[in-house]
């Protein structure tokens, strides 16, 4: 039995068909398209927040669309257990509805980066890191223009202190994020922001398969 | 509705002209007297503005149509030729690709980001127009002198402005080029082509069809941006160009993205009769196209047009060049399908009038009318000039006893590789999203930087190639040569990933063609892609002209752009510019004679450009064809490890550039190491890796084309006849590092 996937649409998404054929590409099962005015969602075992510039990010990124009306019931469905991956815009979205803390601002570089990045990966007991080893170095892109991630002191050192952070840029940091931070958790470790674009390395053809394993993860956690 | 409306009787639009001359709206008086005659009086001054844009160079190619005409646009896989609003050939799986390229030229000087945002977004429209989800951009971009205090700027708004629109909207843009030239101090050169995919027999067009059917006006509201910019875009600048800002269209990729993602839902109904997108010249030029295609009339009530801004004229709103619109003729009583779907999408959708059988567009003004002007003469029978013209002289054969000996050449590669016409395009294509909708190939390690972009099409095990090409320093010296190697190139970087070219896109960059020298360019050069398109059975199915592209009278070179695409039909065979094995052969394949005429060596070492820099190499093109032919057959049958087409800087640039892509180094083995070996331009060449070596030369023996052993790959270094070796890193810091550092210095 494969698990449930949702990827909302919000206007402007536009990695909503990457993260869609990746999730079909591991569950053999098309994922639901989740409009983002729905006000009631379907039983869903993951929630996927596609990258896309929401509401062409006017204000900020992810600002306006973390007030539609989906994201109430994300965020309930958050609270209930049910994973959710954002990335990219989608890791805006969870900083801006304050599901995951600190926030995401302009690249230090003050221009768009799209390029692969290496990664470390952080703890390996949560539903989207099981498949890869402790410290694991992963090749998996980059595509933004605001991924700097930033938090004060004590919410950095809380991240850390709790094993939150999930991902780091381990060879070079592409937007000059606090501690190299690329991806965090929630306090439960089931809600995941990430900058990368792991929907985006899921097969050699496309340079890198080094995302593979976290929607397999996904699979066997949630299945 | 607007409370500060003006009334139709104060409107100065219906007013004629006190001045009984076209001259302030850019007609010449016989353009004028030819306006009078067909209103049969004097036009008001609403319907000289629609003279003066359909009659502008940009909308109505009255000085290059004469010779658009030679170009060869039928194959048997070809869908749509020149006409409609992109080109569509059948790529297999029953799936079209619709594809154009487009100028942004003036807009990009005048202000270069929202110039080439605005670029982007109406190629992607002309593709989407057409039915097809748009999958790939690209982009030919030319700058002057990288010491000229303007080029800085230009170069990191214009990239900016891609990259903003481009990313937003979702669309990764995949490859392109970028040359410096001082010829484009005063007029860069910002040419975007998009591609798009479509169900072959789902293609829509802009032919309106049932008098009676509703107009509908979607997308974003009009405001008062871009007004007369076709018009701008038809003259010549001088140094008060940037007065001209308010002529420059202001993007909204958001508005791009919800309008694309409508317009798909929407065709996916049976509610569309024809569609056509606003681009230049707005309104008026789109709804004169779908009557004119159809054979009927129009009428618009143009009060009913959604509008930005209070006050505004019927002037100004058939005019205006407001971006992200479309218009479109629906089955009657679909409205409200159409309707639902644009609300849905956020955007903007009104009934703004209905086609006539009169064969007139008729507008109105609260009901009044305030232009009255019969279609067809307005929209085909534009004026068409056979402009005089005057061949470019031939340059004598280059005197090879006035060259000095080539010295070092480690510097004379570094220079290459690492100046600015040769250095790495990095800088570029990472703040373009290269990869969003999950299709772009990377073979080898190499996605963009190689000699074609690959693009899977999506769903299915086949790909594109995508290229833009064009060697202006070529086009100056002999237009004809130019021509045909621009086309040749476009084929050779298609053939050199394994991909069969099928068809082209074009953008015909030259300056004022009032003067004959610059026609003659024009003539050369078309006629020289003409004979290369015909020989290599490369039809061009779109394409755009960009006249006037000159500066207080210094124009532009001669700069023909080609967009080529090709189909893999077999993506896992596709090869890109890198190997992976050290010990493989290289094999250069093709005739060469060292020639040096208008080589980069001659301009970035030498220093010799111009007259003094000689002919450009000859293109042979039943030789192009049996190269390119036998490559891709080489290829097919996976003999081939890694491919690259000779351009720019020879077969040394070659071997330097697929050692830096592949991380590994080669050694060349040459009868010499002369300049003419090293650095020579022949044409219809390419340098190949293979593990089967042998099999290689076997094979292209048999298919008579020359090939011979220059050399192995391995090591960290490349190294010519057992000489000092220069290592990659070395070249890899004089590769990479010339951009960033020119780009990223505050000015």
């Amino acid at each position: 039995m494969s698990f449930r996937a949702g990827v909302v649409v919000f206007p402007g998404s536009n990695c909503d068909r990457d993260g869609a054929v990746a999730l079909a590409h591991v569950t053999g099962r098309s994922p639901k398209m989740i409009w983002h005015q729905d006000t009631e969602l379907p039983p869903l075992d993951l929630i996927f927040l596609p990258g896309g510039f929401s509401y062409g990010d006017y204000l900020r990124c992810g600002a306006i669309a973390a007030h539609s009306p989906v994201m109430r019931e994300v965020a309930a469905a958050a609270n209930k257990g049910v994973a959710v991956l954002g990335v990219c815009n989608g890791f805006h979205l969870l900083t801006e509805s304050g599901l995951l803390p600190g926030a995401l601002i302009r690249n230090a570089g003050l221009k768009f980066v799209c390029r692969d990045a290496a990664l470390s990966v952080g703890r390996t007991d949560t539903p989207f890191t099981a498949r890869y080893a402790r410290g694991q170095t992963l090749r998996i892109p980059v595509a933004h223009g605001d991924g700097n991630y930033n938090a004060d002191a004590e919410t950095l050192a809380r991240l850390e202190g709790e094993g939150r952070v999930a991902f780091r840029y381990c060879d070079s940091n592409p937007n000059g994020s606090a501690r190299n931070i690329a991806g965090i958790y929630n306090e439960t470790g089931r809600v995941l922001g990430m900058m990368p674009h792991p929907e985006r390395a899921v097969e050699p053809a496309l340079g890198s398969s080094d995302g593979l394993p976290l929607f397999q993860s996904l699979s066997e956690a949630l299945a | 509705m607007n409370t500060d409306r003006i009334p139709a009787a104060d409107l100065p639009d219906i007013q004629v002209s006190t001045e009984a001359d076209g001259t302030g709206q850019g007609l010449s008086a016989a353009e004028y007297a030819r306006a009078v005659e067909i209103c049969g009086r004097a036009p008001n001054l609403l319907e000289l503005g629609i003279f003066s844009v359909m009659w502008s160079e940009h909308c109505s190619y009255k000085s290059s149509k004469k010779w658009l005409r030679q170009f060869p646009t039928q194959a048997p896989w070809v869908i749509y030729g020149p006409g409609e609003n992109a080109g569509a050939v059948a790529i297999g799986d029953g799936l079209a690709a619709c594809f154009k390229m487009e100028s942004h030229n003036h807009p990009s000087f005048i202000e270069p980001y929202q110039g080439a945002a605005t670029g982007v977004g109406g190629i992607l429209r002309d593709v989407f127009t057409m039915g097809a989800r748009p999958v790939a951009i690209l982009n030919a971009l030319r700058f002057g002198d990288p010491a000229h205090p303007k080029t800085r700027h230009l170069i990191d708004g214009v990239v900016r402005g891609i990259g903003g629109y481009g990313n937003c909207v979702g669309v990764p843009t995949v490859g392109g080029e970028c040359e410096f030239d001082p010829s484009y101090n005063g007029n860069p050169l910002v040419n975007a082509m998009a591609v798009g995919i479509a169900p072959a027999n789902r293609i829509f067009t802009a032919k309106a069809e049932g008098a009676g059917n509703p107009v509908v006006y979607v997308g974003a509201k009009t405001g008062r941006d871009g007004i007369h910019g076709a018009t701008m875009a038809s003259t010549t600048f001088d140094d008060d160009a940037e007065q001209q800002r308010p002529t420059v269209q202001v993007g909204d990729p958001f508005t791009e993205k919800l309008l694309i993602e409508a317009c798909l839902e929407l065709m996916a109904t049976d509610a569309i009769v024809a569609i056509q997108d606003m681009g230049a010249a707005g309104l008026t030029s789109s709804s004169f196209e779908m009557a004119s295609k159809g054979g009927l009339g129009v009428e618009l009530a143009l009060d009913r047009v959604p509008m930005r801004e209070t006050a505004m004229r019927p002037y100004e709103i058939m005019l205006s060049e407001s971006q992200e619109r479309m218009l479109m003729v629906l089955k009657p009583g679909r409205e409200d399908v159409a309707e639902a779907i644009f609300t849905k999408w956020e955007l903007d959708f009104a009934v703004i009038g209905r086609l006539t059988e009169t064969g007139r567009m008729v507008l109105t003004w609260d009901d009044t009318t305030v232009a009255d002007v019969p279609i067809p003469p307005l929209a085909d029978e534009a004026p068409e000039y056979d402009r005089p013209w005057i061949p470019t002289e031939p340059r004598p054969a280059l005197d090879a006893a006035s060259l000095p000996p080539l010295g070092d050449w480690h510097e004379a590669l570094v220079r290459l590789i690492g100046g600015p016409n040769g250095a790495s395009r990095r800088w570029i294509w990472e703040q373009y999203d290269h990869m969003v909708m999950g299709d772009s190939l990377v073979v080898n390690g190499v996605g963009p930087g190689g000699d074609a972009a690959l693009l899977r099409i999506h769903g299915t095990a086949r790909a594109l190639a995508l290229t833009s090409d064009c060697t202006p320093r070529y086009c100056e010296a002999d237009p004809v040569q130019g021509g045909r190697q621009a086309v040749a190139e476009a084929y050779r970087n298609l053939s050199a990933t394994g991909a069969k070219p099928l068809a082209i896109t074009d953008n015909l960059n030259f300056g004022s063609p009032e003067r004959p020298e610059i026609m003659g360019q024009f003539v050369g050069c078309t006629q020289g892609m003409a004979e290369a398109a015909g020989a290599l059975d490369f039809p061009v199915v779109s394409g755009n002209v960009s006249l006037y592209n000159e500066t207080n009278g210094q124009a532009i070179l001669p700069t023909p752009v080609v967009g080529g695409l090709g189909v893999l039909d077999d993506l896992g065979q596709a090869v890109s510019i890198a190997w992976r094995d050290e010990s493989l052969d290289l094999i250069l394949i093709g005739a060469g004679t060292g020639h040096l005429g208008c080589s980069a060596y001659l301009r970035d070492v030498l220093g010799r450009t111009g007259p003094d820099a000689g002919p450009p190499p000859p293109v042979d093109l039943a030789a192009e064809k049996q190269n390119g032919t036998a490559v891709r057959d080489l290829i097919g049958r996976g003999l081939v490890a890694a491919c690259h087409d000779l351009s720019e800087g020879g077969l040394l640039v070659a071997a330097a550039e697929m050692a830096l892509a592949s991380g590994s180094g080669c050694a060349l083995n040459l009868a010499d190491a002369s300049a003419g070996t090293l650095f020579g331009e022949d044409q219809g060449r390419y340098l190949i890796a293979t593990a089967r070596g042998a099999d290689v030369l076997q094979r292209a023996a048999l298919a008579g084309v020359p090939a011979q052993i220059v050399g192995h790959t391995g090591g960290g270094a490349l190294t010519v006849n057992g000489g000092a070796p220069i290592s990659l890193d070395d070249l890899r810091t004089a590769h990479e590092g010339w951009l960033p550092a020119f780009a990223d210095t505050a000015a």
